[in-house]
């Protein structure tokens, strides 16, 4: 059964990352890279990571995609007319990097039969306790991050 | 062996936003394949923490999460500046700091 499920949500992520990246159109390629995140919020769901897949989908496709969305409604040009660089070398380049980095998949070690994560509660008591410096700290970068984008795309002044 | 199989599966797609990245010309859509490449990174963390039981990797998902989208703000924000300065949606036309 999860191996059923394994291989239909691979299908389904391996069209959604093409989609992304062949669409002409940019809004097809947002909704494209919205059912990629989803299907990877499935992923986390089978490998027993309910928290995460709750993450992804809320913040991840709930906003960034709204965001990217509003950016798209506000440019002029939202198709690609002269397609891609060098489509030949980046393809040649994205195969070379796969096949360097499947020849490493032996190196992680042999996985058991079944994993498992405690998820929920324990990752809570993690995040509070053993990460409470970096979980601070990010809440910081957020600000800046506000502050910066605001700043950037603010309108100046009498133009 | 679904650890192996979850590991090809994410870089495999992270070669795809590899390309995408190498080869779309519009702006934002760079940044969608580069959004393509980070959640791959991501599906292969959460696929070495289940098959060792780290809970570690879902903090580091986490806070990766959290730090994708400052930088999706910030980038899309630069994004709306350069079009609005220099007029254009292409990587292409962005080339003032080549030599």
């Amino acid at each position: 059964m999860t191996d059923l499920l394994f291989w239909l949500f691979a299908a389904l992520l391996v069209i959604s990352a093409l989609g992304v990246v062949l669409c002409r159109s940019l809004y097809r390629a947002v909704y494209c890279l919205a059912s990629a995140l989803i299907v990877t919020a499935l992923f986390y769901l089978l490998l027993t990571t309910p928290l995460l897949a709750a993450v992804q989908i809320l913040l991840y496709t709930g906003g960034v995609l709204t965001l990217v969305v509003f950016v798209i409604v506000m440019t002029a040009q939202t198709d690609d007319n002269r397609r891609w660089r060098k489509p030949v070398w980046a393809a040649l380049l994205a195969i070379a990097v796969f096949i360097v980095l499947a020849s490493h998949v032996g190196d992680l070690g042999v996985s058991p039969a079944t994993g498992g994560l405690e998820s929920g509660k324990d990752t809570g008591i993690e995040l509070f306790r053993t990460y409470i410096v970096p979980f601070e700290l990010l809440s910081v970068l957020l600000l800046a991050a506000i502050f910066g984008a605001l700043v950037i795309a603010r309108k100046e002044e009498g133009s | 062996m679904m650890l192996q199989k979850l590991l090809l599966l994410s870089f495999l797609v992270f070669s795809i936003g590899l390309f995408g990245v190498l080869s779309r010309r519009h702006i934002v859509a760079l940044l969608l394949s580069l959004e393509l490449m980070f959640n791959s990174i991501n599906l292969a963390i959460i696929s070495v923490a289940w098959a060792h039981g780290w809970l570690a990797g879902v903090v580091v998902v986490l806070f990766g999460i959290a730090i994708t989208v400052a930088e999706v703000a910030v980038g899309l924000s630069l994004f709306l500046l350069a079009e609005r300065i220099r007029k254009t949606t292409q990587t292409d036309d962005l080339s003032m700091l080549k030599g």
